[in-house]
């Protein structure tokens, strides 16, 4: 995912000469193809976020169209004021991309796991929020970008997501994709562990349980009108995201059935149980660990639609 | 055990740690290591049996990626079983990449950089408001992490308030994690620089014990200087030293000994140079007939990224030249 992203942009970049790459020393071989193929459009600003985020505000105000670049939560929580005053307040055109939302840098330790980002960005005013969950929803999202003149915050996985979709057509900033229907139970979901859900249904569908599938590349804008016209034709809406249940996207999703009048569906979120990773391992490791891997997608269907 | 023996063996766990693991790091674990194993061997006050000791002296690993290099400092000091070492990064283990403290001995936990010296400060601090002299402070950084500007602000804390009691070391390789740091950010002249903001300023050979010995000598005497100053210990270093391919190769902040001449030679190396009295737990009699690298290995290759950088900038962005696999210490701008 971090290769089609670096792909992408070099793509656009070359036939775009306003835009600008800055990372704050990161990207070792990942960056490697942009700054061979687009140098005058790279700067690395060293281990330096607070200034490498202003910095690129300041670039944006110039005209161009800003990428930072980080892992984990150096792009993000490390410089939240300068995103909030410097680029959204100012709406400038700062694109902010983090490699390894969620569990993707678990090993590494608790500060290199991201899993508190998307409720925080979401908070923000003019801030869109992006969360791939395959290779070609990630090239999307950064052709979608370039176009976006605004501030946006980019979460991107690390690599070796499965693919989902052959294409996708009139993909738009703000809208959800419907990946199958189903009865009784949907899907949401957000980001890299679609691999998960992926997994997960085709073990429901084993047992007989046909849940819809939704992928949501974008956590703000919410897509309210998809929102309410799914939950009134089923009665289960389960949101999964690699991140803490608390603010993030299925709090996005549940701030918008709340209001819905009349609304008899009633909703699971799949996330992190509001802790912080303590625990070492990799990624499907510390998935399995804080719940929510196939297996607990699969247990927390079946026990609601035992209940219902 | 010695400070030479102890950083021995903490390069030796070193490698085997990132190779089991695949992890990153290696070459910052190798520069650091003389630094820690003083720092365990002759500086520090601790009691491993009671890891929460009131007057042991607080530690932190600010540049939290050479983590490995204090947990087999504290695990051969004690704290906690040498075996446990090899389940670094694995599923379950409590060994994270970087410093965490739910490990015993660790007083705090880092892997995002800039932090360490702010913690420290806090720290003694708490120790001059209280009038505890039981103690000192030790905060280890690296280089590319003074480029973070927290670590500015913590140094401008710590002179203000006079922490005396506070003791900055920078394993000072000269390298980041793309390049060397004077083709990232230039520090130049930076000992100045911690003289600007008022601390006392110790430069000195980080991968020689017996100048790093004199070094905490010195910062032990200015605690009793009428100035009250905070002392930092510029430690020269060589990213990668001990291993000869990996010395001043970028290349290694990221990739790990792989299965082959990587592992091999690594460790022949270091056993061509074991001090008396260290038993290797992994491979006691070294490698017999180790494998070796060919022409078509990727050795001794500039791997920086400003070599494949030609910007039109109107000013030179290449500041240094690399010699990869290199002992230098110095390089030429």
């Amino acid at each position: 995912m971090r290769n089609t992203f670096v792909k992408t942009l070099v793509g656009l970049a070359k036939n775009n000469k306003n835009i600008e790459l800055v990372t704050g020393d990161l990207g070792f071989g990942v960056l490697k193809p942009y700054w061979e193929q687009c140098p005058d459009q790279f700067t690395n600003a060293g281990i330096a976020e607070q200034n490498m985020t202003t910095l690129a505000a300041g670039m944006a105000m110039e005209g161009k169209t800003v990428f930072t670049y980080s892992i984990g939560n150096f792009p993000t929580l490390r410089c939240l004021e300068q995103i909030r005053n410097d680029c959204a307040y100012h709406k400038a055109d700062v694109k902010i991309v983090c490699v390894g939302g969620g569990f993707v840098y678990g090993s590494l330790g608790m500060s290199h796991q991201a899993t508190e980002d998307l409720a925080i960005l979401r908070a923000l005013p003019d801030v869109v929020v992006m969360a791939p969950a395959d290779f070609v929803e990630a090239e999307a999202c950064t052709r979608a970008l370039v176009g976006y003149k605004g501030t946006a915050y980019l979460r991107l996985g690390r690599g070796g997501e499965k693919r989902i979709h052959d294409r996708i057509d009139n993909f738009q900033i703000g809208k959800a994709i419907k990946v199958c229907e189903g009865e009784r139970v949907a899907i949401f979901s957000t980001g890299a562990v679609f691999d998960e859900v992926s997994e997960a249904n085709e073990t429901l569908r084993s047992h007989g349980i046909q849940p819809a599938i939704y992928t949501f590349p974008t956590v703000k804008p919410i897509d309210e009108e998809l929102i309410e016209n799914v939950t009134r034709e089923y009665e289960i809406i389960v949101t999964v995201e690699e991140h803490n249940i608390i603010g993030g996207f299925g709090s996005a999703i549940a701030e918008v059935m709340a209001e819905i009048k009349g609304n008899k569906s009633y909703l699971i979120r799949i996330g992190l149980n509001d802790v912080y990773g303590i625990r070492v391992g990799n990624q499907k490791y510390l998935r399995s660990v804080y719940g929510i891997s196939a297996d607990t997608i699969v247990s927390r269907i079946e026990e609601a639609l035992d209940e219902a | 055990m010695d400070s030479r023996q102890l950083a021995w063996l903490i390069r030796r766990h070193g490698i085997e740690m990132t190779h089991l693991s695949g992890g990153s790091h290696i070459g910052a674990i190798m520069s650091v290591a003389d630094i820690i194993a003083v720092l365990y061997a002759d500086i520090l006050k601790y009691n491993p049996a009671n890891p929460n000791w009131e007057e042991r002296d607080r530690v932190i690993m600010s540049k939290g990626h050479a983590g490995a290099a204090v947990y087999a400092a504290l695990a051969e000091c004690g704290f906690f079983p040498v075996d446990e070492l090899k389940s670094h990064y694995q599923n379950g283990s409590r060994l994270s990449g970087h410093v965490s403290h739910h490990v015993p001995g660790v007083d705090f936990s880092t892997g995002s950089l800039g932090h360490g010296l702010s913690a420290a400060a806090g720290m003694a601090y708490i120790a001059k408001k209280s009038r505890d002299e039981s103690h000192c402070v030790y905060a280890v950084l690296g280089d590319g992490e003074c480029n973070e500007g927290s670590v500015w602000e913590a140094a401008l804390f710590a002179n203000h308030f006079r922490l005396n009691n506070l003791v900055a070391i920078i394993d000072r390789n000269r390298m980041q994690s793309m390049d060397f740091g004077e083709n990232t950010l230039e520090l130049e002249n930076f000992g100045d620089k911690w003289q600007a903001f008022g601390w006392n300023v110790i430069e000195t050979n980080g991968n020689d014990h017996n100048e790093l010995k004199l070094a905490f000598a010195v910062a032990e005497e200015n605690r009793d200087k009428e100035t009250h100053k905070p002392t930092v210990i510029i430690a020269s270093t060589i990213k990668g030293y001990g291993v000869s391919f990996m010395q001043n190769d970028i290349l290694w902040h990221y990739r790990f000994p792989h299965d082959g001449w990587e592992y091999d030679m690594a460790v022949t190396e270091l056993h061509n140079n074991k001090p008396d009295g260290v038993t290797d737990p992994y491979t006691p009699d070294g490698i017999l007939d180790p494998s070796i690298p060919d022409e078509a290995d990727d050795v001794g290759n500039d791997h920086t990224f400003t070599r494949t950088w030609n910007t039109n900038y109107p000013e030179k962005m290449r500041r240094v030249e690399a010699r990869s696999g290199s002992g230098e210490e110095v390089h030429e701008i």
